[in-house]
């Protein structure tokens, strides 16, 4: 294919794929079926084996599912950077590799320093030192940045410009996508863990729905990048895993676990999931329209509102989801890889398991913010702090004019004519 | 195939075998063959459109030689653009906003044009259009949120803007998406690699351009001054240093650029402080500089009014024995925006020039002489803004950290979102917390 392809493609040195990184066992075991049984018999235990252990994360608790996020996030970013190695063979500039992970750092550094300083506020302003870190935060970060770009250019080689200046743009780029979108998805966490876990398994959902339509059902191609994804698949997907996430959502919706958000007791030094569940999580009766009501013979049915939310989550995983995967798709093509790297045996990195989630997680964030919560009050509190006087004086009688205004608040005369 | 390589050089032997192309360079060939995987990319951006100068320009310097032709073209222009900028600085906020808003585009142009260039992606014609529309996308997310910030009052009154501030995130977001989309159903079968190079360098470009051209309004925002004494600052170290560097230079600072000089760099650092200095205390005496741009919703308009803030108000130093003994005066008046000022213009001068560097070595690497040709004798606007940009993050941090503290209406604003019993535990707080500070009186018996 490579002599047929116009100019700009050709010349592009294969990226060398990793070995098969199949344990042995697996292989001893399988060693009987045809390669492409035994293919399918690998993937689907390794895709068990997956879902297995995202269960047991779960259950470990917030703390374990942030590591669990650094930990994809690192592995993500240095899949994404090993593949501009290989393209640019640029592996004989030392200092660009120390440069990346030292980029790595200051974003994560940057980004978990708010968040610290956000769903910890009270243990940060316990601690002098990490006091002053947070209130000279986005300052610290800032100047880390700019020692790494001012290394970067310092370490600009004569001959190696263009080089450098591509992996420079690489990484960033990387970073962009990699880091940020990890940190939406520790952000959702926070909220309640069912914001975490409903986005994942409905991407998971669609990818095995989609693939068993397919599979079963499929015959007209979807879209040229991808040429195995049919329209079958992504109209089965789509229907399979709205169901799916709303019976989730249902079963979810009962646990306090999942459902309060991610708070942090001072007095206790720990993680604490427990609250009064909002109005979302509470069942309410909504009235079937007239063709249900005479199909099922039901007049209203007791839902969660959640669960209607989590249909437009699920559409948006099944119907704009799959074009982070096609974007990866065609990021692979275009640098002739067949997969991000070999991690996971039958399946390929970690980042092509994760290309829709990252789409998903900034969805879910974005969506979140619009129409579900509003501002974080410990922040508030926060902000309200750090005014001036004069300026408090001013909030505190705006507000109090509003709470009058909605009977929140007795005002002196209320008081008095109680007495 | 031939006319890649028609730079003069001998073509590279094995350029028909795509396997055997690696980054190194061939012996023999010039460095132009240095590149990354793609050999087609190499070739170097054919040089841009004939000079610019105007006619008249021309015709008036006839007759000196052209290297002095070249000082005085550029003197010209220099002079030509630090009156604009006392223009539009007169003309007030909003000329200067939509003055921003033009040189983002331009210099966002220019590169994504360079870009072009480098990789012959002309043919892609959807490609441009996404350019565009990402521009868009990225500028609409922005304003939208320093409208709602600041023009809270306004976008309250009127029914759709209250929609549009409401979901303001949800719908930059979904613009960005359908964007994303559409560049995944426009990968075409042959050239996957360079729409992707394409969409990178869009992206990278919208992080560096946009999003600090939006830091810069942010700053104006905040007070002219902290928008004018930045720009200046850098300016000015950019004159300095070339003419310290032209009278005393001798040490070369920097391979990426022969011409800076150690003498320079030093020369700028120090006259550059005194001018930032100077600057400050006439600056900070006029109300029109110092006060934040408010704007007034009954009068649909903006004012700069306000009692200054405390940096802007002179307050008494006590020099030190060292400048006591030179001087003879004990305590000195000055601004505390003044001490401030000195850490903006020791940024701008010591940090502020990497931008330029980073731009240098950008232009060698994609072997370029200037961003473009529209300023005659300087370049194009990125060559003039190369290093303003790193100043005004500089700046935006510095504020963020050390001066303002968070905006009162936003607060409040948060506040009214809350739920009512949050709202009624804060009111709680923050009652108790001004009656400590005695600035309500106790509670009646």
């Amino acid at each position: 294919m490579s002599d047929t392809e116009s100019k700009p493609d050709t010349g592009v040195p294969e990226v060398p794929v990793p070995a098969d990184d199949t344990p042995e066992v697996l292989n001893k075991a399988l060693s009987g079926l045809s390669s492409r049984w035994k293919n399918w018999w690998v993937r689907g235990i390794l895709t068990l084996a997956m879902i297995s252990f995202f269960f047991l994360i779960i259950y470990l608790g917030p703390i374990v599912l942030m590591m669990i996020v650094l930990i994809v996030q690192i592995k993500c970013f240095q899949e994404i950077i090993t593949i501009g190695y290989s393209v640019y063979h640029s592996y004989h500039l030392p200092w660009f590799r120390t440069l990346s992970w030292y980029f790595l750092l200051c974003v994560n550094y940057f980004f978990y320093g708010e968040t610290v300083t956000d769903y910890f506020f009270t243990l940060v302003q316990r601690e002098e030192p990490l006091r002053i870190l947070s209130k000279y935060h986005r300052f610290i970060s800032f100047a880390l940045y700019l020692t790494g770009f001012c290394m970067f250019v310092l370490s600009l080689v004569k001959k190696h410009y263009r080089l450098q200046f591509y992996m420079f743009g690489w990484t960033h780029v990387t970073l962009l996508i990699v880091v940020t979108q990890s940190h939406l998805i520790i952000h959702n966490l926070f909220e309640g863990m069912i914001w975490f876990i409903v986005p994942i398994s409905s991407v998971i959902c669609n990818d095995i729905m989609a693939y068993m339509f397919g599979f079963f059902f499929g015959r007209t191609p979807l879209i040229k990048l991808s040429p195995k994804k049919t329209w079958e698949g992504f109209i089965g997907g789509l229907f399979a895993t709205i169901v799916f996430c709303a019976l989730l959502a249902y079963v979810m919706a009962g646990y306090r676990y999942f459902v309060c958000p991610v708070e942090f007791n001072n007095d206790l030094n720990s993680f604490q999931v427990d609250c009064e569940p909002s109005e979302l999580f509470q069942l309410q009766d909504y009235a079937l329209p007239s063709v249900l009501q005479s199909l099922t013979g039901w007049s209203t049915v007791k839902l969660y509102p959640f669960q209607i939310h989590s249909i437009a989550l699920s559409s948006f995983a099944s119907i704009v989801g799959p074009f982070g995967g096609f974007f990866a798709s065609g990021f692979k093509r275009a640098f002739k890889i067949k997969d991000f790297a070999n991690t996971i045996p039958g399946h390929g990195g970690i980042m092509d398991r994760f290309d829709c989630q990252y789409l998903m997680a900034t969805f879910v964030n974005v969506y979140i913010a619009s129409f579900i919560r509003g501002p974080n009050p410990t922040k508030v509190i926060q902000q309200l702090m750090a005014l001036r006087t004069d300026q408090q004086l001013h909030i505190f009688n705006a507000l109090k004019v509003h709470l009058i205004e909605k009977g929140l608040l007795m005002t002196q005369y209320d008081k008095l004519r109680c007495l | 195939m031939t006319e890649l390589r028609k730079r003069g050089a001998v073509p590279v032997p094995d350029s028909t075998d795509g396997d055997n192309i690696s980054d190194k360079e061939a012996e023999g060939v010039d460095t132009e063959a240095e590149c990354e995987g793609d050999k087609a990319d190499t070739p170097d951006v054919p040089p841009s459109s004939a000079d610019n100068t105007p006619e008249c320009i021309t015709k008036a310097l006839e007759g000196l030689p052209p290297r002095w032709k070249n000082y005085v073209i550029r003197g010209i222009l220099s002079m030509a653009m630090i009156s604009g900028f006392f223009f539009i600085i007169y003309f007030g906020p909003i000329t200067l906003i939509l003055t921003v808003m033009t040189i983002q585009i331009k210099c966002f142009h220019e590169i994504i044009t360079i870009g072009y260039r480098v990789y012959r992606s002309y043919e892609l014609p959807w490609f441009r259009t996404l350019s565009w529309y990402f521009l868009i996308c990225v500028n609409y997310f922005f304003y939208g949120e320093t409208l709602a910030d600041y023009f809270g009052a306004l976008v309250q009154r009127e029914e759709p803007l209250q929609f549009l501030s409401r979901y303001h995130r949800f719908i930059s977001f979904a613009l960005y998406l359908a964007g994303f989309c559409m560049f995944v159903l426009s990968l075409v079968k042959k050239h996957y690699r360079l729409q992707f190079y394409m969409f990178a360098w869009t992206h990278v470009t919208l992080l560096l351009v946009v999003t600090q051209s939006h830091l810069v309004i942010q700053n104006l925002f905040e007070g002219m001054i902290w928008f004018i004494v930045p720009i200046s600052i850098v300016i000015c170290n950019d004159i300095m240093a070339y003419l310290f560097g032209f009278f005393f230079g001798r040490t070369p600072l920097i391979k990426l650029s022969p011409k800076k000089t150690w003498e320079g760099f030093i020369g700028g650092f120090f006259s550059t402080v005194v001018f930032g200095f100077i600057l400050a205390y006439l600056l900070s005496q006029v109300q029109y500089f110092v006060c934040p741009v408010g704007y007034n919703s009954e009068s649909n308009s903006f004012t700069i009014e306000c009692e200054p803030s405390s940096i802007f108000e002179l307050q008494e130093y006590t020099l030190p024995t060292a400048l006591h003994n030179i001087l003879g005066w004990e305590t000195v008046q000055l601004y505390p925006f003044q001490i401030h000022s000195i850490f903006l213009s020791s940024f701008g001068s010591l940090i502020g020039p990497f931008g330029g560097f980073f731009a240098s070595g950008f232009k060698r690497a994609f072997k370029i002489k200037d961003f473009a040709n529209t300023i005659p004798g300087h370049g194009g606007i990125m060559d003039r803004f190369d290093c303003q940009y790193l100043m005004a993050t500089f700046v935006h941090v510095y504020i963020g950290s050390f001066i303002r503290g968070p905006n009162p209406s936003k607060v409040l604003q948060q506040l009214l979102l809350l739920q009512p019993e949050q709202q009624l535990s804060i009111f709680h707080n923050l009652h108790s917390h001004l009656r400590e500070r005695g600035l309500l009186p106790p509670p009646q018996a």
